[in-house]
């Protein structure tokens, strides 16, 4: 049984290589724009799921973790020529002026620097609960978006950084899939494995029930914290390729509205299920860049529209609230994907005769 | 005045109410008994509305009320002294009061009620002014039960009103509902204290996981074998 | 620090404090009575602001007419958005909900760029408002002397109607026990509109006079200083009217006191107000004037 699983997982992990191969050969550059960026926020999604949905930590930090991991690759993988640039309004401070790191080492230590603020402030915040740890969560995003505005020889302040190299060696969104995607497979699997380990059961132990989980001599504090620092890490990496795929990165793009975009990617797919911010992750990317036509002009028949901007972001929250409202489930819920979904089909009818 | 027919209720995949049938004539106290979770606070509840009953009939003078909203049974004149006093805490003993009167318009009868409630509980007019969170047990389940009072029922009923209280203070409490019927109240009363709910009772129920077992006047389920062996502990 | 600047800076910080002190009012009811943080306050907030620019623009009329008419709509928005996003959840988790909350604040900001488009908009001042008057040394605008007026009376009359009417009466009982409420008869719902309107005016009150004295509006003005009510009436005792007044100040004379000290920290003054809720919910959870209500298990 066991060793059936291993393969089964093998075999996926195979097809969905085989599947971006494939990808790499079809796909438009744009379209490959596109298809790492919903990579990327599958990382984010899952990053926040673990937190929020597995152990029902309703946190709103999200952004600002980002931001730690965003900066601190920028920083570690720009060259001095490209910092001096920046940095006119004050130089930046001198040990960092001469760092340049390889990309995979950098974006590591971004998420390590995430999860070391995520270990910070969990300290304090996570003894809090509910409503309380969301705005405490919130406002420690905010502090440190405050903070990277006015730290100028560091961060470079409100001017952000510019010209952050691209994600890989070369300048090309097709062997960014490699590395976008080589991530997106290492957190699935990494995730999956937590979920199903004994610390995942306890994570939905806390979910389900604090009190009765306290109460089987489950470390209700020790557990959190580990879901925060991991969660937080990937939220890191997640930040380091969103800044080196937008090549720009500010304070202004780490506000508590990115977070807003993660948890719509997650509760639309469903709280608490890996496959659903897989999927969710994807769907919306896509939709969003689809649906820019609203914000722009639109032909249809012979009727021309002049679109306003910002109806896509309203199409966006009406959906959320929809879902939350009337189906809050989410596309699949807690379900996982699973082979024995295939192995199922076939028996479907008969087992619908039988009840 | 009160009759329920087959009436049902389900928590979930629980099936709190199976099906019972209960009568509260005019001017009687009837009392329900059972051990806990046999469902008996669920059949308040869902006379009250609060919870939703899924089968089975309530009329309350031959009107059906059944899963209709809790501010229409009040203005009606069904009211509940719920289980565990639930007084509110925040407020000051005469703002609970002049609450259990919140759908009432006459003034003048609302006082009246007011000082009838005071001459039945003096304790509670030497702390008009405090917070009922500092009241002690027995003290918050005589402004419970003057609470319910205000509303000006017609039938009253009561969920444990013994619970939880020092015996003294339970003579105390029976005292005041024998005091309260002397007046024409009805009574719908429930208990885990047996033995006091049969003795004030005209006629009991015994409920036993969602169905009633036995039925009688309280004089005769008091010296029934069953009951004396589950529910008044005595061996013969 | 002359004593005339640090006047000016007072009489800055009391009137900041008090705009704090009425929005957070209206978290501080909502929390009390749903338990939700109601994230969208600050968007309420921004419509009143909206409503009261259009009112004057569009319709040309008098600024009391659309004052009047801002706070009355935006008491109706109010009572419409318990209505649409947050009733149908009343009984689902507590995480539903507050998803719903952020939910609905985002659909207003992005509603409001939709509508009011993104660009700001410069609030028409009155003549009356734009006075500045001399006390010694020190000028000040009539604004900011209004500000703290306008919330003594609207606090007398919250605290009228809280403590001394019959629906305030129900508001406590309802804020403490649903069930029971409705064991006295009382129409939950209404009364949960009723807060839902009398905090939205409140907002409303508050968001006009902010306008007065920054008169730009933006469809997202409503965030961060929505963030900031929130953390006033966390400071304060969230649930607890007195506390959110308490809060506010603090917040208000805190914020003003670091910009004056000095200049290189006004950068941080958005921290401020973070900072402070941490170390409050460090060290008394409940707020300053909150009831330790240990919850039902």
């Amino acid at each position: 049984m066991k060793r059936e699983k291993v393969i089964q997982s093998l075999i996926s992990i195979a097809a969905v290589i085989i599947l971006l191969v494939i990808l790499n050969k079809v796909l438009t550059p744009f379209q490959a724009r596109i298809f790492n960026l919903g990579g990327i926020y599958i990382i984010l999604a899952i990053s926040m799921n673990l937190i929020n949905g597995f152990v029902g930590l309703f946190s709103l930090g999200h952004a600002g973790f980002m931001a730690v991991g965003a900066y601190t690759s920028a920083l570690l993988t720009m060259s001095r020529e490209a910092k001096e640039m920046n940095f006119f309004l004050e130089p930046i401070v001198p040990w960092l002026l001469d760092v340049q790191l390889p990309f995979p080492i950098a974006i590591i230590i971004g998420g390590l620097m995430a999860a070391l603020a995520a270990a910070l402030i969990g300290a304090p915040v996570l003894r809090l609960n509910d409503d309380y740890l969301a705005i405490a969560t919130l406002g420690f995003s905010e502090i440190i978006r405050v903070i990277f505005t006015n730290t100028q020889s560091l961060t470079n302040g409100a001017l952000g950084l510019k010209g952050l190299p691209y994600i890989g060696v070369t300048d090309s969104p097709k062997e960014a899939i490699w590395w976008i995607w080589g991530l997106v497979i290492i957190t699935i699997v990494f995730m999956v494995l937590l979920i199903n380990s004994t610390y995942g059961r306890a994570f939905k132990a806390i979910r389900e029930d604090e009190i009765a989980a306290e109460a089987m001599g489950i470390n209700l504090f020790k557990h959190k914290m580990m879901a925060f620092i991991i969660g937080s890490f990937f939220a890191g990496i997640g930040g380091a390729l969103l800044g080196h795929y937008m090549n720009t990165i500010d304070p202004l793009l780490f506000r508590y509205l990115l977070t807003f975009n993660i948890i719509l990617i997650v509760v639309l797919g469903g709280i608490g299920s890996i496959t659903s911010s897989v999927i969710s992750a994807i769907v919306v990317t896509i939709a969003q860049e689809l649906l820019r036509v609203l914000d722009g002009k639109m032909q249809i028949g012979s009727l021309i529209i002049n679109g306003v901007p910002g109806t896509r972001m309203v199409v966006f929250s009406a959906l959320l609230m929809l879902v939350i409202l009337f189906y809050q489930r989410g596309l699949m819920g807690t379900n996982e994907f699973s082979w024995s979904w295939f192995k199922k089909l076939p028996f479907k009818t008969k087992k619908a005769k039988i009840s | 005045m009160l009759t329920i027919n087959n009436l049902s209720v389900h928590y979930g995949g629980i099936h709190a109410l199976k099906g019972i049938n209960l009568e509260v004539p005019q001017n009687k106290i009837v009392t329900l008994i059972g051990a806990n979770g046999a469902g008996k606070s669920s059949t308040l509840k869902s006379i009250m509305g609060l919870a939703k009953a899924s089968g089975g009939s309530i009329k309350f003078n031959g009107e059906d009320i059944v899963n209709k909203p809790t501010t229409n049974m009040v203005s009606k004149g069904l009211v509940l002294v719920p289980e565990g006093r639930r007084v509110f805490s925040n407020l000051t003993v005469e703002e609970n009061l002049f609450l259990g009167a919140y759908l009432r318009k006459n003034k003048e009868e609302i006082t009246k009620d007011l000082n009838w409630v005071y001459e039945l509980f003096p304790r509670l007019k030497e702390r008009v002014w405090q917070k009922a969170g500092t009241l002690s047990g027995g003290e918050q389940q005589m402004l419970a039960v003057g609470r319910a009072l205000m509303s000006k029922p017609k039938l009253l009923m009561m969920d444990e009103p013994s619970l939880g209280l020092a015996p003294l203070i339970v003579k105390d409490i029976f005292g005041i509902i024998k005091e309260i019927h002397r007046n024409g109240m009805t009574i719908l009363l429930i208990e885990q204290n047996a033995k006091a709910a049969l003795e004030v009772a005209d006629y009991g129920y015994v409920l036993e996981t969602g169905s009633i077992t036995l039925e009688g006047p309280g004089k005769e389920l008091m010296v029934n074998d069953e009951v004396q062996k589950a529910y008044l502990g005595e061996h013969k | 620090m002359s004593f005339q600047t640090f006047l000016q800076h007072l009489v800055n910080g009391i009137s900041l404090g008090s705009l704090y002190a009425l929005l957070a009012i209206g978290y501080t009811m909502v929390y009390g009575i749903l338990r939700l943080i109601n994230f969208a306050h600050g968007d309420i907030f921004m419509l009143a602001t909206y409503i009261a620019f259009y009112s004057i623009t569009t319709f040309l009329l008098p600024w009391w007419a659309a004052f009047l008419i801002a706070i009355i709509l935006t008491a109706l928005l109010g009572i419409l958005l318990e209505r649409a996003a947050y009733r149908p959840l009343r009984n689902s988790p507590r995480i539903s909900i507050m998803i719903s909350a952020i939910g609905a604040s985002f659909l207003i900001e992005n509603l409001a760029i939709v509508f009011f488009g993104g660009r700001p908009k410069a609030f028409p001042i009155a003549p009356i408002f734009s006075k500045i008057v001399r006390i010694g040394d020190v000028s000040i605008s009539i604004v900011t002397i209004i500000i703290p007026i306008i919330t003594v009376i609207a606090l007398v009359i919250l605290n009228f109607i809280v403590n001394k009417t019959k629906t305030g009466m129900a508001m406590r009982a309802v804020s403490k026990d649903y069930d029971a409420a409705k064991l006295m008869g009382i129409n939950i719902n209404h009364i949960i509109s009723f807060t839902f309107g009398t905090g939205s005016a409140l907002a409303a009150i508050g968001g006009i006079m902010w306008a007065l004295k920054y008169p730009q509006l933006i469809p997202l003005m409503g965030v961060m200083p929505g963030l900031k009510f929130f953390i006033a009436a966390v400071i304060g005792g969230i649930g607890n009217i007195k506390g959110a007044v308490l809060g506010g100040f603090i917040l208000g004379l805190g914020e003003i006191a670091i910009v004056a000290s000095s200049p290189a920290l006004s950068g941080y003054r958005d921290a401020f107000a973070f900072i402070l809720l941490i170390i409050i919910l460090l060290v008394k959870p409940t707020g300053l004037l909150g009831q330790n209500s240990a919850e039902k298990v």
